[in-house]
């Protein structure tokens, strides 16, 4: 089983493989990835340094390019892909199927995984997209029940890669237009999901409006842990209700360190650490946490225990300092 | 262009339903989608009763599309996708890829649904060799993205937008009518019917945000792009569609037709939701989707 880590910059990849990642994955500096965040990600140049340090070090490098060409500007993802393939990149993570379909018939070595962002939840939109684009691998979008995925992995002809820990997408990834409801902005398209630039935070008096274009996301008290401002995380109004809620979802992180032995045994190919946006010592800890769980349970199946200090650790860098399972726990849904 | 009715996003009582599809059948529209797109739990309307109502319509003269579900993630909801596949006589609306590689599979022609993603030229153009004969256009995408698309070279196949009902915004494993009412999904009592236009749900300043409709979010104001329908026949669109809210949709839907055969006819319908200062169609005009205009 891989353990796949977030690397934002070059500091986030280093982290990474000191603390025990198999394979990283990184985007671009622009829009062509969906965490188009400032002071974010690689130059050509950069990634060029970052394939040549991975494989160095005999660890993959994964390029990611998961947003959806806008009409007019497509040569800027065709680039990529030629850039990925120039410099040898283990593998292209895309949803779009006119990238798909030009990374297959032009560079037919480069081994390709569908993005979560193509929100690909069952057996026969794998199949399209093994059978037309010939991808090796699926990122599967988290709302499927640990059973859920326990089927789909008997019968995809694909290998499958989880979220295993890390934000929390509540909705259906890459068909979730919540951000672009509010801000203007998809992350389908602009790279993001509710950019900070359309984040405010008032204070007024004793408590702290949390603000995303000026829509009321939440109110908390001063001394309250803040999640990051997103619509799903919010607490509104439902109209059979007086008090506010949160009617979707509360600021959580996922952590699956429970299911680990589940995924193994389900056959899951990689675990995906989210956070591309996160410091190089989150990636630290968190990737060696993973490691140490994931070389512990490989040593020996039947005496796997969960660690208590492994879940302090990454309660103390989740949102809120709360996880959850998400959707892989039926009840949750 | 001519004037589409959507598929029921809601739970609706089966009286309720029945009553839609006699009144389609009665209706100037040309195109009828009808199926279950959003929760397989839901099993008031059975696949059977859709067929019944499919070939009504057809009989009336309507053109017929089967929609069928935006998230499948179990093999049962496969096999139920199968069989709108296979239903020998009615074209499908695929809102997931699997519906796409099942048509394809099977050899048929399909239409691609607003949930598919479709973010440019290169990529419609590979679903219609694959079948593809008409898309809808993705909800968050704008008037000036399909004039470039448009622009490249005229397309093969047919274009539609959803010019008038609530924006599905997103869907969910966690259904978030059953959490409101502490129900667990398997055990959901389908409360969602209790609901026939979703939960509205306010922000602490009393703006209207969203709507709860199951595993699907909704916005919280309609989309009313009628203003714009004269624009859209310009530009080559060949579908405007009504999503039904309400059972008076089809006097929408029917004064919509109206209008497009005489653009000076006044469509007041005395019933329907009008379109007023409320309509949220930011993305049309390449905005933030809930922006009023």
């Amino acid at each position: 089983m891989e353990l796949l880590c977030p690397a934002g910059n070059l500091a986030s990849l280093k982290a990474a493989f000191r603390a025990g990642a198999d394979a990283v994955y990184l985007g671009l500096k622009d829009d062509t990835n969906a965490r188009s965040f400032a002071g974010l990600n690689f130059t050509p140049e950069q990634l060029k340094q970052a394939t040549k340090l991975a494989h160095s070090q005999g660890r993959k490098v994964f390029l990611t390019l998961n947003t959806y060409p806008k009409p007019g500007e497509e040569s800027r993802w065709y680039q990529a892909i030629d850039l990925a393939a120039q410099l040898q990149m283990d593998a292209l993570i895309t949803a779009d199927i006119s990238l798909l379909h030009y990374a297959n018939t032009r560079y037919p070595h480069l081994p390709l995984h569908l993005s979560v962002q193509a929100s690909a939840t069952n057996q026969a939109a794998l199949d399209f997209y093994h059978q037309n684009f010939n991808i090796e691998r699926a990122v599967l979008p988290r709302v499927l029940s640990m059973k859920q995925v326990r089927d789909l992995a008997k019968c995809s002809a694909v290998e499958l890669e989880v979220f295993a820990f890390g934000s929390l997408c509540i909705m259906a990834e890459g068909r979730c237009h919540l951000s672009s409801y509010v801000t203007g902005q998809s992350p389908n398209t602009g790279g993001s999901c509710s950019p900070a630039k359309h984040v405010r935070w008032q204070e007024e008096g004793n408590q702290c409006l949390t603000r995303l274009n000026e829509v009321l996301i939440d109110t908390t008290g001063m001394n309250e842990q803040l999640g990051y401002p997103v619509v799903c995380k919010g607490r509104y109004i439902a109209e059979d209700e007086a008090k506010a809620d949160y009617l979707l979802e509360s600021p959580t992180s996922l952590n699956t360190l429970s299911l680990l032995p589940q995924l193994a045994q389900a056959g899951i190919k990689s675990l995906k650490i989210e956070g591309r946006q996160r410091s190089p010592a989150y990636v630290e800890q968190v990737t060696r946490v993973w490691r140490e769980a994931i070389d512990s349970y490989q040593n020996n199946p039947d005496a796997f225990k969960e660690q208590a200090r492994w879940n302090d650790t990454l309660a103390k860098v989740s949102e809120g300092q709360v996880t959850t399972l998400g959707a892989y726990e039926r009840q949750w849904q | 262009m001519k004037i589409s009715l959507g598929a029921i996003n809601y739970c609706w009582d089966k009286a309720t339903v029945e009553q839609f599809y006699d009144k389609a059948a009665q209706s100037q529209v040309d195109t009828v989608y009808l199926g279950e797109t959003v929760c397989s739990r839901r099993r008031i309307i059975k696949f059977q009763d859709y067929l019944t109502f499919a070939k009504t319509l057809k009989q009336s003269g309507k053109n017929v599309v089967l929609s069928t579900m935006a998230l499948i993630e179990a093999q049962s909801e496969l096999t139920e996708l199968k069989k709108y596949i296979d239903n020998g006589d009615f074209i499908i609306e695929a809102n997931d890829m699997a519906a796409v590689q099942l048509a394809k599979e099977a050899k048929l022609p399909f239409i691609c649904g607003p949930t598919i993603n479709n973010y440019n030229r290169a990529s419609l153009d590979i679903l219609h060799k694959m079948g593809m004969q008409r898309f809808v256009m993705p909800f968050e995408l704008s008037k000036t993205w399909l004039e470039t698309v448009i622009g490249e070279k005229k397309p093969g196949f047919e274009i539609e937008i959803m010019g008038h009902g609530y924006i599905p915004l997103a869907h969910s494993a966690r259904c978030f009518t059953a959490k409101h009412f502490n129900l667990s999904k398997d055990n959901c009592e389908t409360i969602c019917q209790k609901h026939p236009k979703g939960i509205l749900a306010q922000t602490q300043e009393n703006q209207n945000l969203l709507r709860l409709n199951g595993i699907q979010t909704q916005s919280a104001s309609f989309a009313d792009l009628s203003s714009e329908i004269t624009h859209m026949n310009d530009m080559g669109v060949d579908y405007f569609r009504v999503s039904p809210s309400h059972i008076d949709c089809v006097e929408l839907a029917n004064g919509l037709v109206n209008k497009i055969s005489d653009p000076h006819h006044n469509s007041a319908n005395e019933n329907a939701e009008k379109a007023d200062v409320n309509s949220c169609n930011g993305y049309w005009f390449g905005e933030a989707g809930l922006i009023k205009r």
